[in-house]
Formats: structure tokens, sequence, C-alpha cells
């Protein structure tokens, strides 16, 4: 039974994380449309900022701050540069694209950094929490700073005329623009916010997983399969989503003895295809009506 | 009395191929103009033009400004609230949200709220729904929340895309009961397009006739109203 509990426990802790990655996948969806394949390189790009800020010897948390503030101008530089110019091409256009930044960000984080593993510090420490063997110290720092990153987002939009402005501009572009939002900075400023999100979820991931450039490839899948669980238009299923594969993936890795560890990846596929052929707004999402 | 919108040659089209050759009009301040036409006269597109949704050519003054050629983010920061075809409701959000999205562009908050406030005592309906899903408001009600969205950006200019648009004629009537006070005592300016002609004209004080892309007759509404030939070749009743 114990074990059971702590693989749940574990499950969540790696679901907080691919909860990032999805409320990053989401967050750009609902401003233009399109999965971000390239999403999990630049939060891979995002976490080598960090080490190197480390490297050089400022504090963690200093740090942290550092890399959310360089990946939000980043992640508005890469709307504002490469996608609004091409923000009514075609939707082939937009994934050569993000084709093409996955694999600048993956070679050029390879030239600079080298694509050796490195170990990556966490700042909650590796011990068992309060010495009980169910969690680890840093797998509850993760649950805690995707949860303190709900609440936040949950206020900015909830109660921020900035937030109303960006939900107008993804519910509505034409209205919102008729009452006023410049819609292409709402946009903007998600490609910003899911940056830097995707810059917290690479930092706490690091620790785990290790850091080399190709580190984010298969969280970016388990993020996608949780936002697609989730429903690709709503944020809080997006969250809900990536916790449930968390501990799907993990419960299924340990209890069912023909997938083990080398099998989990399959799981978020399979629970891709299967939403998308049994639900495909997801748990949470809307269907999508489009008049013609 | 001094000209707020004065339109000259505008031409506009969708993909190339244009659906106003040149349309001439103008909108005294604190008048209520019409445009009306049948189908496909060109009427929202005129509306969407001047807001800049669509891309248009020649000359469209709003108090000074030239508005060809603008953003319609900053058309909306001079003044001019557009109330489109269809509403542009946000269906998932409340009905206070709605509201204040309509003032986004004004910063003072204690005003805001004051004006939702006078936006309920117009729309007594909107505020026992203040909380609701703006989806699930009936027809009138959204058209009502329409209206009290644009008045949240205390307009100069009103543009009104077919506010009977698919109402009962009750709520229609009522509908342009609030129209007229708020132009009254208010001083809002309005260009209104309507397929129901005797409804528009009876509240517009002038009124242009469009047909296939081009003004064909203009005039006071009353002279408009009573024009026999005007009536039976354009306006249908």
């Amino acid at each position: 039974m114990e074990l059971f509990w702590q693989q749940i426990l574990a499950g969540i802790a790696t679901g907080a994380i691919y909860a990032c990655m999805a409320l990053a996948v989401v967050m750009i969806y609902q401003a233009i449309d399109h999965l971000n394949f390239a999403q999990g390189e630049m939060a891979m790009f995002s976490t080598f900022i960090a080490f190197q800020l480390m490297l050089w010897g400022l504090p963690y948390w200093v740090a942290f701050l550092i890399t959310l503030v360089v990946s939000f101008i980043g992640g508005v530089l890469v709307d504002r540069v490469i996608f609004k110019p091409i923000h009514d091409a075609p939707i082939l256009s937009h994934v050569v694209v993000f084709i093409a930044l996955l694999a600048i960000l993956n070679s050029t984080a390879g030239f600079i950094w080298d694509f050796t593993v490195k170990s990556f510090p966490s700042p909650f420490g590796s011990a068992p929490l309060f010495g009980s063997s169910l969690i680890s110290a840093h797998q509850a720092g993760m649950i805690s700073v995707t949860l303190l990153l709900l609440v936040f987002l949950f206020v900015f939009f909830r109660y921020t005329r900035i937030g109303l402005s960006m939900r107008a501009a993804a519910a509505n572009p034409a209205s919102a623009r008729l009452v006023g939002v410049r819609v292409g900075w709402m946009n903007a400023l998600g490609w910003g916010m899911a940056a830097a999100i995707g810059a917290i979820a690479g930092i706490l991931i690091a620790p785990v997983v290790f850091l080399e450039p190709n580190m984010m490839i298969s969280i970016l899948l388990y993020g996608f399969a949780g936002a697609v669980l989730g429903g690709l238009t709503s944020p809080a299923g997006a969250v809900l989503g990536g916790f449930m594969v968390g501990v799907v993936e993990n419960l299924a890795g340990t209890f069912i003895p023909v997938i083990g560890g080398e099998l989990k990846l399959p799981i978020a596929l399979m629970l891709i295809v299967a939403v998308l052929v049994f639900k495909p707004s997801g748990l949470m999402g809307r269907t999508v009506v489009q008049r013609v | 009395m001094s000209m707020l919108l004065e339109v000259k040659g505008l031409v506009a089209g969708y993909g190339g191929i244009p659906a106003l050759h040149g349309v001439d009009f103008s909108l005294e301040e604190g008048g209520v103009t019409t445009l009306l036409g049948a189908n496909g006269a060109g009427k929202t597109t005129t509306l969407r033009a001047l807001c800049g949704m669509i891309r248009a050519r020649g000359d469209a003054n709003f108090a000074g400004k030239r508005l060809i050629g603008m953003q319609t983010e900053d058309i909306v920061r001079l003044g001019i609230a557009h109330v489109p075809e269809g509403r542009g409701t946000f269906t998932r959000m409340s009905v206070e949200e709605n509201l204040q999205l309509g003032a986004m562009t004004r910063r003072n908050g204690a005003d805001i709220k004051q004006d939702i406030e006078r936006v309920y005592d117009h729309f007594p309906r909107l505020r026992q729904r203040r909380m609701q899903q703006a989806g699930t408001l009936s027809g009138g009600e959204q058209q009502m929340l329409a209206i009290g969205r644009a008045l949240m950006l205390r307009p100069r200019l009103m543009l009104l895309d077919e506010p009977s648009f698919g109402l009962a004629p009750l709520v229609v009537r009522e509908m342009f009961d609030i129209l007229g006070g708020l132009n009254r005592n208010e001083k809002v300016s309005m260009l209104l397009v309507e397929q129901n002609a005797s409804l528009a004209l009876s509240l517009a004080d002038t009124a242009y006739l469009l047909e296939t892309g081009r003004i064909v007759t203009s005039g006071p509404a009353a002279q408009i109203r009573e024009d026999e030939g005007v009536r039976r070749s354009y306006l249908g009743y």
C-alpha cells in the first residue's frame, strides 16, 4: 500500500511539470490556434540560461528570477519577430517555423553547452520530506511551486484588467479589437508568459531528468497529452490533465508488469489518441463551433 | 451644425472584390443618420470599413482625424463604439465582465464603476443577470448588453449594425426607445444600419439609400419616408 501512495505522490510531482508544460501549450494555443512544438526546447534553453547564471556565481533564486525575465522577453520577441508577420499564413507555415525553432534552439544549446549530461541543483534538496519515505523534498517543492503558479495565474486572469483583456483577445479577437484591446500585444504577452512558465517547468524538472539539450522532448509529449486530455481551450483543464497524465503514467509503469519503465511514453501517446477519438474537446474544453 | 463624420469616395471590399464603389455621406454632431438598403447593398461593409475591420480607400474624417488606415484599436480610442452585427458578445464571460471590457481604454476605476451602474439603470434586466454568462442571455438581452458595452466607452459616435435583428417586435420597440433616449439625453451621435426601414426612419434625422455599393438617394428622414417612389422601389413597404 505504501508503494501505491508513493507512486501516486511521485506521479503528482512529475504531473506538476507536465501541468506547467500543458499550461504553456494552452496559452499559446489560445493566442495563435496551433500547438507550439518548440515549447519544450524553449524551456530547455531557459534552463540552460539558469545553469549558466549559476555557473557565473549567482545565487539560485536570483538566477531563477533573471531566467524568468529573460524567457518572458524571449517569448515576446519570438511572437513579434517570427509569428506576427506570418499570422495569416497557412497552418503548414506555422508548423515549419515551430520545427525550425525547435532545431535551432536544440543545436544552439548543444553548440554552447555541448550535449553531455549535466546535473542541476535543487533548491529544496533531495532528502525525504520530514523524514518520510513517501515523497522527497524536491518533489514536494515541484508541487508547491506549480500550485503557487496556478493561484497566481487564476488571480491574474480573473481579477486584473490585463488578464481580462487577454481572455477577451483569445475568446473573440474581432470583438476584443472593437473595445480597444490591442490583440497583437495580448498574443505577445501570452507568448512571454508561456515561455516563463516553460522556464519554471524546465528548472524544476532538470534536477530529476538532468540537464541536456534533449531533456524536454518526452516531457513536452506528456505536456501535450495533458493539454489534450484536459482540453486545449481550458487552462484549468490543462493543469488537471497534466496531473492525471503524471499519475496514470507512474501507476501504469509500476503496477502493470508489461509496461515497466520503458513503455511509459506510449501511454501518453495512447491517451492523446483515445481522447481525440472519444472526446476531442477534452475533459474541460469547449466544443468549438465554427460558422461558415 | 458641424459635421462629426465626413465620408468621401469610400471604396472597400472583400478579397479584391469591391463591395463599395465610392460612398459619400456625412453625419452631424448629435444626429442620427441611417444607411438603408437591401441585403448586399454595402451597409455593413461601410461600418466595417469605418472602424478599420477591413481595408478601405477614400476619405473618412472623424472630428478632424483621418480614419482610413488607422487600426481598429486606435479608432476605438477616438470615441467610436461599434455594435457589430451579431452583437459580438463575449459569450463565456459574465455580463459585468463584458461591460468592463467596454471600458478597456479608460483608466479611472471609480468612473467605470459608476458607468456600469448607469448601464444597469438603462437596462435593469442586465443588473439582475450581472454574474450570468453572457452566452446564456436571450437575444434581446444580448443586444442590450452590446449597446451597454458600447456606452462604457463614453462614445461620441455609435455605429449600430442591425440592432433589431432577430428580436421580437415588442423588444425592438423598447430597444429603439432606449436608443432615442440615449441620443437625446446623452448626446451620442449614431450611425444606424437597418433592414427595417420604417423603424430606422422613425429614429433618424438623416437617411442615405445604398444600392450595390453606391448612395442613390439621400435627404432628411421625414422626406425620405414620405417619398412615394423611393419607398416603393427601395424600401418595399
